[in-house]
């Protein structure tokens, strides 16, 4: 459904915009119909950029990214909202995105303004309805209420489901949660996990691998804009093989084990065990398993 | 040895006082490491703050604070600039921001210990060694904070916070805006502080449970302004006794674990407004085992050595 071929994004730098930034580098992978893909990545490491690309709110320098075939780069006006009807992001600070001066529902009017200007106000209601209950929110608690009136829980889930309004089918969630309390953030995962069911894509870009991990069928590891690794969750959380993926691993902190200095050297660079004399970006070493070059990483040299 | 005796912090608001800390007992023994631990709210960076320095929003309305022997004047913020960085110290949760971004760090230093009438010469190697310690490289003295890294101005500043051997550190979410591999290095260099004796004791604040499960031997938790439980930290994770310690463990998403096999719950509803805060247990709106004797609010009673919480149903 989602397709990014070789996407690589440069910004230009310093004085006289003479440097160039290379946000991401040359990254490929596929979103499909009712999956979860998390993108992980530390601060810097172009994961952000991604989903704005996807969103078509930044262009790609290189490469492509299609939506159902279509370049979405090509789009124009008419096909560009029409875009935004099947895809739509949810970001992560609940607070700054609503307008303080007006009342948080006024997020759904406008979607119906701008996209369902033909509704009555009976199928309207009903329709409001539906987006509220499934994001679980009572619509007297959140309706004619100002932002400040509502916690971040309430409105992140009122901007899901501002997005459910129109008939999206994927969704790029940048950090929805990282500024939820631990009480309420599993309640808006669980939320992503039922959308899923129903057939939705879900882009989910976080820097917490656990947060990743709990919802995601396939996942991305990003480092400074390049594809580290990536593959079935499985496969990369249970196997990790780049020596990034095992660090960012073994430094998460966890309930029940404690940080230990266990030995992560990951043996020589499997990427040229697949391509001796180089070749794409990433090697495949299992079943929907794919890793880069290990060099770069502690200042290893591979040949 | 830091003793907190039924301690109460309100803020003033033109709607009436926000009682953000409503009566706090706990003590800190010396060579602990005490988590501190609640949500938004909780009144957990209250705490830590009265400890140092009362903002002009809030008010000291009652309680006693008492380290090593000596009561401080928390409430007098005259009187409490002879502890702060001598006695009592804090790595703030903007650490990002605390340092002044017109100085080269080490001028700001200088300054900084010339002010508290100590000659810059007499701290000049020992902090090289913690510089060391934290692995810093000596050179940041000559760089102004804009040149530093996050986790890198993170580490400056606990190493300036505990320059003059604290005997009370207050770390308040000093991890929260790092990345992974840069937390844990931060993490461990706290830990480091108290393992080589630089400080006597410590209180970590965070809303992470899994980052103080591997730093803190104690663990504080705190609900809407009020105590909930305390206990060493295995006793927290393996069998907590408040309801809310409880779902807040159950709610942590963990490596492994994924929701087709293992669907997580949150807790429903929201925290109490403390504007005034409703009578009885605070929990009691969200907790699951809630009956009649909830309606009074629980003490927080020790139900083991090292082992306290607030709640009927516990004791």
């Amino acid at each position: 459904m989602l397709r990014l071929d070789g996407v690589s994004k440069t910004y230009k730098v310093g004085a006289l915009a003479r440097k160039d930034l290379h946000a991401v580098r040359d990254v490929s992978f596929e979103l499909r119909p009712g999956e979860v893909v998390s993108l992980i990545g530390e601060s810097g490491s172009g994961k952000s950029t991604i989903g704005r690309m996807i969103l078509r709110l930044t262009r790609a320098t290189s490469g492509t990214i299609t939506f159902d075939g279509t370049d979405i780069a090509t789009l124009r006006r008419g096909s560009l909202k029409e875009y935004y009807r099947a895809a739509q992001g949810v970001f992560q600070d609940p607070f700054s995105t609503f307008n303080p001066v007006f009342k948080a529902d006024r997020v759904l009017t406008m979607i119906r303004q701008v996209y369902f200007p033909g509704t009555g106000d009976v199928e309207w209601r009903g329709r409001v309805d539906d987006a509220l209950s499934a994001v679980s929110l009572n619509p007297d608690q959140v309706l004619d209420k100002y932002p400040h009136q509502l916690s971040g829980g309430q409105l992140q889930r009122l901007l899901i489901a501002r997005a459910l309004l129109l008939d999206i089918r994927l969704l790029v969630a940048d950090e929805v949660i990282s500024m939820l309390d631990a009480s309420t953030r599993i309640d808006v995962l669980n939320l992503l996990a039922d959308l899923k069911e129903r057939g939705l894509a879900v882009l989910f870009i976080t820097h917490d691998l656990s947060l990743g991990n709990y919802l995601a069928d396939r996942t991305v590891i990003l480092r400074r804009g390049s594809v580290v690794e990536c593959g079935a969750t499985s496969a990369v959380f249970g196997d990790p093989v780049h020596p990034y993926t095992r660090t960012l691993l073994a430094s998460v902190p966890r309930l029940g084990i404690r940080w230990s200095d266990e030995d992560l050297d990951p043996g020589p660079c499997r990427y040229h065990a697949v391509h001796p004399g180089g070749g794409p970006p990433l090697a495949e070493v299992g079943d929907d398993h794919l890793v880069a070059c290990f060099a770069g990483n502690d200042e290893r040299e591979c040949v | 040895m830091l003793h907190v005796d039924d301690l109460r912090v309100h803020y003033r608001t033109l709607r009436g006082d926000v009682r953000a800390l409503d009566g706090v007992s706990f003590s800190v023994a010396d060579r602990e490491i005490m988590g501190l631990v609640g949500e938004s709210g909780s009144g957990k960076t209250t705490l830590g703050k009265s400890l140092i320095r009362l903002d002009g929003r809030m008010r000291h309305v009652g309680g006693t604070v008492t380290l090593d022997g000596t009561e401080l004047p928390i409430g007098d913020d005259g009187r409490m600039n002879a502890f702060r960085f001598n006695d009592v110290s804090i790595v703030p949760q903007y650490a990002m921001s605390a340092m002044n971004p017109t100085r080269r760090i080490g001028t700001m230093i200088r300054e900084l210990v010339t002010s508290r009438g100590i000659r810059f010469d007499t701290v000049r190697s020992e902090l090289d060694r913690r510089l060391d310690l934290v692995g810093l490289d000596r050179e940041v003295l000559d760089r102004y904070p804009i040149e530093l890294s996050g986790g890198m101005k993170q580490r400056m500043v606990m190493v300036i916070s505990t320059l003059l051997n604290p005997k009370l550190l207050v770390a308040d979410e000093v991890t929260s805006a790092l990345d992974v591999s840069t937390q844990r290095a931060v993490a461990l260099a706290l830990a480091g502080f108290r393992d080589r004796d630089l400080v006597h004791a410590m209180i970590v604040i965070t809303h992470d449970v899994s980052l103080v499960y591997q730093i803190a031997d104690t663990i504080l938790v705190m609900y809407a302004g009020k105590l909930a439980e305390k206990a060493p930290t295995d006793v927290i994770v393996e069998r907590p006794l408040h309801p809310y310690t409880r779902a807040l463990i159950a709610a942590l998403p963990e490596v492994g674990v994924q929701y087709a096999g293992k669907r997580l719950t949150g807790i429903p509803g929201g925290p109490p407004s403390l504007r005034p805060p409703p009578p009885g247990c605070r929990f009691r709106d969200r907790c699951p085992v809630a009956f009649d004797r909830c309606a009074e609010q629980p003490p927080f009673v020790e139900v083991e050595p090292g082992h306290s919480v607030a709640c009927w149903r516990a004791s």
